[in-house]
């Protein structure tokens, strides 16, 4: 955006704010596979805490702080995903099985490790790139 | 998995190691590395090769899409051998000389490696291939590889319109190939040509037969540059030399050729074939030898000679596919001789042409011209290349000692087959032959003495030539050599080549027991055959010496100009009217277009709905609506009314978020919490998104807008807000199917998730997902581009 406005309330709450959103958000992609969430929803948790840091402060200081090419992370967003599913062959299966099992490990426990959470991963990098991507380009498109 | 299948995609595998070498080793030429495949794969196919004995043909197949009838099925016989042998032979050496021809400091090489190498394993797999279908992708692939490989130097305008010209003539003629394929697939219900060759009988009386036959000859003709698609061929040239000796010479415009032959079991014998195959083949020797004469680049000769050639070996093959006519069968040991001369022909086309390319960018190396009319006098500096080049060209021409002398001999005793054994006035055959041989002649003198004899001019050439590196003449060497082998050892592959292709391509011409072995030879004592090349030799002669007096005959006949030019009048016109139909709808307004979508959704939703009788209202199963739902719907109408009458832009978008807040507040109430977060986020997002591209709209309020457009639009809004709504109540009444969600009910055991919505994105349905996150990344990349390009735009003006 051309002109700078200096909340200080906003940008005081924000600095606050997006570390709370970006923990839940991440929070909400691993929880997925047993409660509400997913890649989807968590990488547009992320991609709306982002966006609160752009509105807050300018285009400039964010890109310092957070120097990320989102057109790449989104790219990779999508090969995280097709390579998860390419996986399955290397084990005979038809494109895209996931598969799960249950580990013991240290401080956590019995977990469960699914390849569905990587598959879930690559959703939210391309999700969380995507958006960025559109909303950076729009906004930085000041001529 | 067999060896076969790992040599088809060997060139594969190395493509996306090329660039990795290109960049890690970049002071040594990538040429070394690719060298390794076509060597390998040589030596690989050669241990499948005996001088004493032809291959036993071995079929692999692995299965690949066996629901659709698609094998990987890889067939060996003599035939695809000596393909094989071709592709990667001629590969070798033609990367052998890339090496030194393509620099290193300026070329990208990985790049044309990669496409090389491309071409490569789509050459194999054509030529190995069984199964029509698999034939058919290795066959476009070929086409593609091309395209990128004439497109190679992009930044030269000739060199895209040459690689899109050749890309859309092999691509159209590649389609009718493939429905031909399909014809044959639904007359037999086999995609296999094994199975095919089998069931001819059942397959000639069915009444596609014919036009499956014709969309097929169109795929071969169109690849193989046959009259009047031939057109493609001398723009090919704006490749880089190896190239054009390697896909537009030895290998890439002979699969038309390999088709019709491996075809020819199928079709042959059938007079459409006959007559189709031989004058199309005909024709397309004396046009391309006559205009081939006129050119005065030395690249556009070849391309012109090369179309020659290849219509010299398809109306071998038209003439020699009547040995499986059941009306000849006396004679089809004599029609077998035109098969054999078509396949030893091609071989030689092969290796002198391959030969003959590669020194004609040599002269462009080392001179900077290949314009006959700037080059003379070579002779004395650069002997070794003006004995390659005469050898390649006089074996060309036809003449002793050469290879190509003995085939010639042959193709003039296969087309004078067809009057002595059918009708006399079949006897133009040979005449076109005869007269087109004559050309044949005359531009091969013109390719040897217009560069090496004559006035030396080294003030009209770019720079001081001399003789060419010795790394670089490798390859011609052993080409030359291989020319003049083949005329005094021609029999040295007639056993394990030569005759079983013959016997692979015309198997119904030797019922069991017929005995018939190939004998070449290349004196045959005073017949007719010797008497036409001498006088080709008398008549070329003359013609080569007077030629600045006959010349401007090509200046009444335009013949190649008007293909062409139809070819690009064609061109612009589609644009043309293309252009129209689209400006004529898309007129760059949103209004207009969403007008488009909510039209199209009325009427075939809504109508659908209504001609079907499908609506459909049962409120028994309903449950009670809360009074806070009132609520919710009741602010939800408000704030859509509100949208139509308020003059400011910010309140709508506000009002807009508030309907789609409420949505989500809806899903709450419904207890779908992954749908209510997806909601709420996606609508905080997009009021943002909103905001920004609000900033950047024209200040003025709202658009004023004439009354009719008004009364237009709420029509439309209207007609949409019924039609979902009724489709929405209907859905509630019907119960067409057993509903799936059963199945994902069990997905803690299946998927070992307790959250069914989201078992159901990453696992049930990842495939859906997967390319939904396609989508929206290309619609990501489609709007940054939109804008970054924009301003590309507005900074070049």
């Amino acid at each position: 955006m051309k002109y700078k406005f200096t909340d200080v309330i906003l940008q005081t709450a924000t600095k606050v704010l997006v570390f709370i959103i970006m923990t839940f958000s991440i929070y909400v992609l691993f929880a997925g596979h047993h409660n509400p969430g997913g890649g989807f929803i968590g990488g547009l948790i992320t991609a709306s805490a982002l966006v609160l840091l752009y509105i807050a402060f300018d285009f400039q200081t964010v890109r310092e702080i957070l120097p990320v090419d989102f057109k790449l992370l989104a790219a990779a967003g999508v090969i995280v995903s097709v390579l998860t599913g390419t996986a399955s062959f290397l084990f005979d299966v038809p494109f895209l099985s996931q598969s799960f099992t249950y580990v013991d490990l240290p401080f956590l426990g019995k977990t469960e490790l699914t390849s569905a959470l990587i598959f879930d991963l690559g959703v939210y990098m391309t999700v969380v790139g995507t958006t960025l991507t559109i909303i950076t380009s729009i906004s930085e498109d000041d001529k | 998995m067999t060896a076969l299948h790992i040599a088809v995609l060997t060139p594969f595998i190395a493509v996306p190691l090329i660039p990795i070498l290109y960049k890690i080793l970049r002071r040594i030429h990538t040429g070394w590395f690719v060298l390794l495949v076509p060597l390998a794969l040589l030596f690989f196919f050669g241990t499948y090769f005996s001088f004493q004995e032809p291959l036993e043909p071995v079929l692999y197949s692995v299965p690949w899409i066996p629901t659709l009838d698609i094998h990987f099925t890889v067939y060996l016989d003599s035939l695809s051998l000596l393909f094989t042998l071709l592709i990667t032979g001629i590969g070798t050496l033609v990367v052998l000389y890339s090496i030194f021809y393509m620099s290193m400091d300026r070329e990208k090489l990985h790049l044309f490696y990669a496409y090389l190498m491309l071409f490569m394993g789509a050459m194999l797999g054509s030529v190995l291939s069984d199964n029509l279908l698999v034939l058919y992708s290795f066959w476009e692939l070929t086409s593609v590889s091309s395209f990128l490989l004439i497109a190679y130097w992009y930044q030269r305008k000739k060199s895209r319109y040459g690689a899109q010209k050749a890309m859309y003539i092999t691509m159209t003629g590649g389609f009718a190939m493939l429905l031909g394929f399909i014809i044959l697939y639904v007359i037999s219900g086999t995609l296999s040509i094994r199975e095919l060759i089998s069931m001819t009988d059942m397959l000639s009386q069915h009444s596609l037969f014919i036009p499956a036959m014709f969309f097929i000859m169109i795929g071969a003709f169109t690849k193989s540059a046959q009259f009047p698609f031939h057109i493609w061929l001398p723009d090919a040239m704006e490749a880089p030399t190896p190239v054009s000796a390697y896909l537009h010479s030895a290998t890439m415009v002979k699969a038309g050729v390999y088709l019709v032959a491996r075809l020819t079991p199928v079709f042959g014998g059938h007079l459409e074939w006959f007559w189709t195959i031989s004058i199309v083949g005909i024709i397309t020797m004396f046009v391309g030898s006559f205009i081939a004469v006129r050119q005065t680049d030395l690249k556009a000769l070849l391309a012109y000679s090369t179309i020659s050639q290849l219509g010299l070996i398809m109306s071998l093959l038209g003439v020699g596919s009547m040995s499986l006519n059941p009306q000849y069968s006396g004679s089809s040991m004599v029609f077998a001789g035109a098969i054999l001369a078509a396949v030893f022909h091609l071989i030689n086309h092969s290796i002198f042409k391959g030969c003959l390319f590669m020194m004609v960018g040599i002269l462009d190396h080392e001179t900077g011209t290949r314009d006959i009319r700037r080059l003379g006098g070579l002779m004395h500096v650069m002997p070794i290349s003006f004995t390659l080049t005469m050898i390649g060209g006089f074996s060309m021409a036809g003449l002793p000692p050469f290879g190509g002398f003995i085939s010639k001999e042959m193709f003039f005793t296969g087309m004078l087959t067809a009057p002595r054994t059918m009708s006399d006035w079949l006897l133009f055959l040979p005449i076109i032959a005869w007269v087109a041989s004559v050309f044949t002649f005359v531009y091969c003198m013109i390719l040897v003495f217009k560069a090496f004899a004559g006035p030396y001019q080294p003030e009209e050439l770019e720079r001081k030539p001399h003789e060419a590196p010795i790394g670089m003449l490798i390859s011609p060497i052993v080409l030359a050599a291989l020319v003049l082998v083949l005329f005094f050892f021609p029999n040295l592959l007639t056993t394990a080549i030569l005759e079983p292709s013959v016997k692979a391509i015309i198997p119904g011409a030797f019922p069991n027991g017929v005995q018939w072995h190939a004998h070449l030879a290349a004196w045959h004592g005073p017949n007719t055959e010797l008497f036409m090349t001498i006088g080709i030799i008398v008549f070329g002669t003359l013609l080569y010496t007077y030629y600045t007096k006959w010349r401007s005959i090509y200046h009444s006949l335009p013949v190649k100009l008007t293909i062409n030019q139809l070819y690009d009048r064609g061109l612009v016109g589609m644009e043309r009217v293309a252009g129209k139909v689209t400006k004529s709808y898309m007129l760059g307004t949103a209004p207009v277009y969403l007008s488009y979508l909510f039209i199209f959704l009325v009427v075939l939703v809504g109508g659908s709905l209504l001609l079907l009788n499908g609506f459909h209202f049962d409120p028994s199963n309903d449950s009670d609506i809360a009074l806070y739902e009132y609520m919710l719907g009741f602010i939800m109408v408000a704030a859509s009314i509100y949208i139509l009458f308020t003059k400011s832009r910010l309140l709508s978008i506000i009002s807009v978020s508030v309907v789609g807040y409420i949505v989500s507040m809806f899903f709450v109430i419904f207890r779908a919490p992954d749908l209510a977060l997806t909601q709420l986020v996606v609508e905080t997002i997009s009021t943002s998104l909103f905001l920004l591209c609000f900033y950047f709209l024209p200040k003025v309020s709202r658009m004023i807008t004439p009354v009719k457009l008004k009364i237009g639009n709420a029509v439309i809004a209207l007609a949409v807000g019924t039609t979902l709504t009724l489709v929405g109540l209907s859905a509630q009444g019907h119960r067409l199917f057993e509903p799936i969600s059963e199945y994902f009910k069990d997905s803690y055991t299946l998927a070992g998730a307790k959250n069914i919505v989201n078992s159901i994105l990453v696992d049930f349905r990842a495939f859906d997902t997967m390319l939904e996150i396609v989508v929206l990344f290309t619609a990501g990349v489609g709007i940054y581009t939109l804008i970054k390009l924009r301003h590309a735009r507005s900074d070049e003006q």
